[in-house]
């Protein structure tokens, strides 16, 4: 067992464990972006069905909303891994696969946040949607447009302004949550982490390390939020 | 859907519910002691104050929860110091390094919500309360904290809330609470619909009654804001 110092570790040397922590970091921003873009399709069809659907539809994201805001995101990623696996395997089984298949985890990790976080960006363009002038929306049907060009063209940049600092919000709970997909095996950020403290035996380095490298990335995606924001929001007069 | 096989499973889960319970209620009560001081700190005026609640808040907001605890759970036996000193007694048990994990992070965000209930309570009450001969610490304990707790109590609830869902975290470094139970039963059974559904169903149940409570609260510190009751009688001196 090797006993590196701090340096040595974020090094990219041949012993240094820069170059995992560096794939771990890539792979926390891919399941945290894979997972915040499935949110954000459930989330537009959820405020679509919160906003103008019938009553059936209605209730329905009503209830998927309030359960999955009320129900700890641990237990999302453990019914999309062990549900995955038990789908798969029933399938194998079926085609005459033995035992037990697991499911990616990858995908279950991608799938949870997708459906934890939808839940959140549903409420964060039900919101937006309110906030756009009716009578801007008023305006685009009285020049004659269709549905679909009213809402590519009125609806759905008036609503993603508004909606741009609740996004950027789930984007950071997103990106943190991401660190519960390492439950599935999936070498992320923090996975990677505890194979290093495993075989160094400095936990305490490679957790640092870790949320180091969280920080960062919360820090940086959050300023291009922010800068985002004040340029989709040029054309409003603030004040 | 199995119903018997869910029922027995409601009994095992229920069995893990005062443990969630106690996480939650010990890391939101150390929490909020934390988050006022951070708060305080935040709006003394001290430069030195100030920055430090800034950079715990910054750091415990912008790392995940799950890296927090580990860094308590297995980051802080690496030191020799750590591991002879008196708190090794407490830094062992999994139970007071999720608590404490789960404490730290809470105050992080509370303090932010208590901050903006302080700012937000109007200058003219403490300068009334100051023109009254109030002492500083009497007008903090009678005027100023009512009124933040009153502002800052629907965040706070919010708070609340995600606290009840980040205990489930504890399973991960060997607590048997709600979660750490239902991840046993799904992997001893592999039925996973209904352990989620009830898992489910108590931690939903849990956070309704908090909602409700805390609505309950917010309502008996508001009656100003409260409809009046209709008249009966007439009032004195408008008799004509």
């Amino acid at each position: 067992m090797s006993n590196p110092g701090f340096l040595d570790i974020i090094s990219f040397g041949p012993d240094g464990w820069g170059h995992a922590l560096a794939a771990g970091a890539w792979m926390t921003i891919l399941i945290a972006l894979a997972g915040f873009a499935i949110g954000s399709v459930i989330g537009t069809l959820g405020a679509w069905a919160k906003i103008s659907g019938g009553r059936f539809l209605r209730m329905f994201a009503d209830a998927y909303t309030t359960i999955l805001r009320g129900i700890p995101d641990l237990l999302v990623i453990y019914l999309f891994y062990f549900g995955g696996s038990a789908v798969v395997t029933a399938v194998g089984q079926f085609f005459g696969a033995e035992g037990f298949v697991s499911f990616p985890g990858f995908l279950a990790g991608t799938l949870a946040v997708g459906v934890t976080s939808g839940a959140q960006q549903t409420e964060v363009f039900r919101g937006a949607f309110r906030a756009v002038h009716p009578g801007e929306l008023e305006a685009a049907t009285a020049c004659g447009m269709g549905r679909v060009l009213k809402f590519r063209r009125i609806t759905a940049p008036l609503t993603l302004r508004h909606a741009l600092p609740g996004l950027g919000n789930v984007w950071q709970v997103v990106l943190k949550e991401s660190a519960l997909v390492s439950v599935t095996g999936v070498v992320e950020l923090l996975r990677q982490a505890q194979i290093g403290a495993g075989s160094t035996s400095l936990p305490f380095d490679f957790y640092f390390i870790a949320a180091m490298i969280y920080l960062a990335i919360s820090t940086v995606s959050g300023a291009c939020l922010n800068a985002s924001e004040r340029w989709f929001s040029r054309g409003v007069r603030r004040g | 859907m199995d119903i018997a096989f869910a029922a027995e499973t409601l009994v095992s889960l229920l069995s893990a519910l005062p443990l969630t319970l106690e996480l939650a209620i010990t890391a939101i009560a150390f929490g909020a002691v934390l988050a006022l001081a951070l708060a305080l700190a935040r709006l003394s005026g001290i430069l030195a104050l100030d920055w430090f609640a800034r950079l715990y808040v910054f750091v415990f907001r912008g790392t995940p929860l799950l890296v927090q605890i580990f860094l308590i759970y297995y980051g802080l036996s690496q030191f020799g110091a750590v591991r002879h000193s008196i708190f090794w007694p407490v830094l062992r048990e999994p139970y007071w390094c999720a608590v404490l994990a789960l404490m730290l992070n809470t105050a992080a965000y509370a303090s932010e919500i208590i901050r903006g209930g302080l700012l937000s309570v109007p200058h003219g009450q403490v300068e009334a309360a100051r023109a009254c001969g109030m002492p500083r610490f009497m007008i903090f304990r009678r005027i100023v904290m009512p009124l933040a707790i009153r502002q800052a109590l629907p965040g706070y609830g919010n708070e609340m809330i995600s606290m009840v869902k980040a205990t489930s975290l504890a399973s991960i470094i060997t607590l048997m609470e709600i979660t750490g139970v239902a991840a046993k039963i799904i992997s001893e059974t592999y039925r996973v619909i209904e352990v989620f559904v009830v898992a489910g169903a108590i931690y939903l149940a849990i956070n309704f009654l908090l909602t409700r409570l805390i609505a309950f609260v917010e309502y008996q510190l508001s009656p100003h804001q409260r409809q009046l009751l209709p008249m009966t009688g007439r009032l004195k001196g408008e008799s004509h």
